[in-house]
């Protein structure tokens, strides 16, 4: 048995909001600063440039990448041997949103009723998925999700005959309906699998592996590579303006389906694509 | 050269410009977004004023992050334009004359803007931290209860943005992939 205290994970809750918003990961800052080299159209170089300084600016002022510092999504990996210690985990990440969210100066964009929509005025409650596994870990992603890309994300009940072209068809038809309202260059992340509920889930958590990893199943690594090609030749491009660069990677995560069934999910990720991971 | 738009902007100057063209914006403009805009649309239907003179002004469609104490504003890029296409064709017709945003606009606010010869400007997404550096001023104005999406009045200085869909109804983004 090993106890964590609430404390401990308020604390890193706290900083994990505020440096998701000022600084992106490794991967999605390379993968953008590399997009300028790529792409061929001048209008979308010169998006890609201003995303460029923005990113500069954003961490050596101190001001947030985006304004929207979105709704906070949250994966807790928890070892049932772990023991939380003072107090509700639950409370715990919220009060951790809180405090990252007031004291990182990070934007409040939760309402508390989806119909009477007062802002709660603190970013809570975050959006909470729990996986509880065997052993002592305590991983801990917090993944900010903007809504001009999350309200261009789609999912589709399909059938098993669909196959392979439906789950293509699906992507595209997603990405180029999301087009400039996304933000992109996107990353598209796809949930393929499970239940209704779950491919959902799947789309969201492929959002946070990093833009260079592709899946270790053969045949979806080479449906990832190939859907980006195609995404790519959209001419979307950056802003929505023109260009090659419309996304910058396509992460797929499945789960095994039911004899009936094929869902796909496509969750987009505009390119301010946040999120930090730490095992306290 | 550097194309540069002031404000007021007068509907003899909107008209002249065409879509894909690069501008740099500088005077006073207004933040509004989903929830100041249905208090708007809602304040038109009872027949009261809007917080300030819609003839001639620009919208911004934003809402800031905080600002820290030594700055004007926090990150100030902009946000979806669609989801105001409803409350957007009547402030049209009363003179509304720039939008800024990002993304595309309904057949019902393009024909508006047709009616009333004005244009819409696409701000680069998500980059609200190289935006705010453009806002030299900022104040709200009316519906501070709204937080983040209460009206601020802004002054800006070469603010870029490109002309997405022009008076004449040209659409830089439907003319993409």
């Amino acid at each position: 048995m090993r106890s964590i205290t609430v404390d401990t994970i308020i604390e890193n809750v706290k900083e994990m909001c505020i440096e998701a918003n000022y600084r992106l990961s490794s991967d999605m800052e390379t993968g953008i600063r590399s997009a300028c080299d790529r792409e061929n159209s001048t209008v979308g170089r010169h998006v890609l440039e201003q995303l460029v300084e923005n990113l500069d600016i954003a961490e050596k002022e101190m001001i947030p990448i985006c304004q929207d510092t979105g709704m906070t999504v949250v994966f807790v990996t928890i070892g049932q041997e772990v023991h939380i210690e003072g107090g509700s985990l639950e409370e715990a990440i919220n009060e951790g949103i809180r405090r990252g969210y007031r004291e990182g100066y990070l934007r409040k964009s939760v309402v508390s009723d989806p119909l009477i929509r007062e802002n709660t005025r603190d970013n809570t409650p975050g959006i909470i998925h729990y996986n509880i596994v065997p052993g002592d870990r305590f991983e801990i992603t917090i993944a900010p999700k903007g809504f001009g890309s999350e309200n261009m994300s789609r999912i589709y009940m399909l059938k098993p005959a669909d196959d392979e072209e439906g789950v293509k068809q699906a992507v595209l038809e997603t990405v180029k309906s999301a087009g400039p309202n996304a933000c992109p260059p996107m990353v598209v992340g796809v949930g393929i699998g499970g239940s209704f509920e779950k491919c959902a889930l799947l789309a969201k958590y492929a959002l946070t592996r990093d833009i260079n990893i592709r899946s270790d199943k053969p045949h979806i690594r080479r449906l990832e590579e190939e859907l980006l090609a195609a995404i790519n030749s959209l001419g979307i491009g950056p802003a929505g303006l023109g260009g090659g660069i419309t996304a910058l990677a396509v992460n797929i995560e499945t789960y095994p389906t039911h004899i009936a069934g094929l869902p796909v999910a496509v969750n987009i990720g505009c390119h301010v694509n946040r999120h930090v991971t730490r095992s306290i | 050269m550097d194309k540069v738009i002031t404000t007021p902007l007068v509907k003899e100057i909107a008209e002249k410009l065409t879509a894909g063209e690069q501008v740099y914006i500088t005077g006073t403009i207004y933040s509004a977004r989903d929830a100041a805009h249905k208090r708007m649309y809602e304040a038109i239907a009872r027949g009261e004023d809007l917080p300030f003179p819609i003839k001639n002004s620009i919208i911004y469609y934003m809402g800031p992050s905080p600002a820290r104490p030594e700055q004007v504003i926090g990150s100030a890029g902009p946000t979806t334009a669609g989801r105001m296409d409803k409350y957007t064709p009547v402030l049209l017709d009363m003179g509304l004359m720039g939008m800024i945003g990002k993304g595309t606009r309904s057949i019902e606010v393009i024909v508006a803007m047709k009616r009333n010869g004005a244009v819409y400007f696409a701000a680069p997404p998500g980059a609200g931290a190289l935006l705010s550096k453009c806002i030299k001023k900022a104040r709200v104005i009316a519906y501070d209860d709204l937080g983040t999406e209460a009206v601020h009045e802004l002054y800006v200085e070469g603010f870029p943005a490109v002309v997405a869909i022009d008076a004449k109804g040209n659409n830089l983004y439907a003319q993409i992939g």
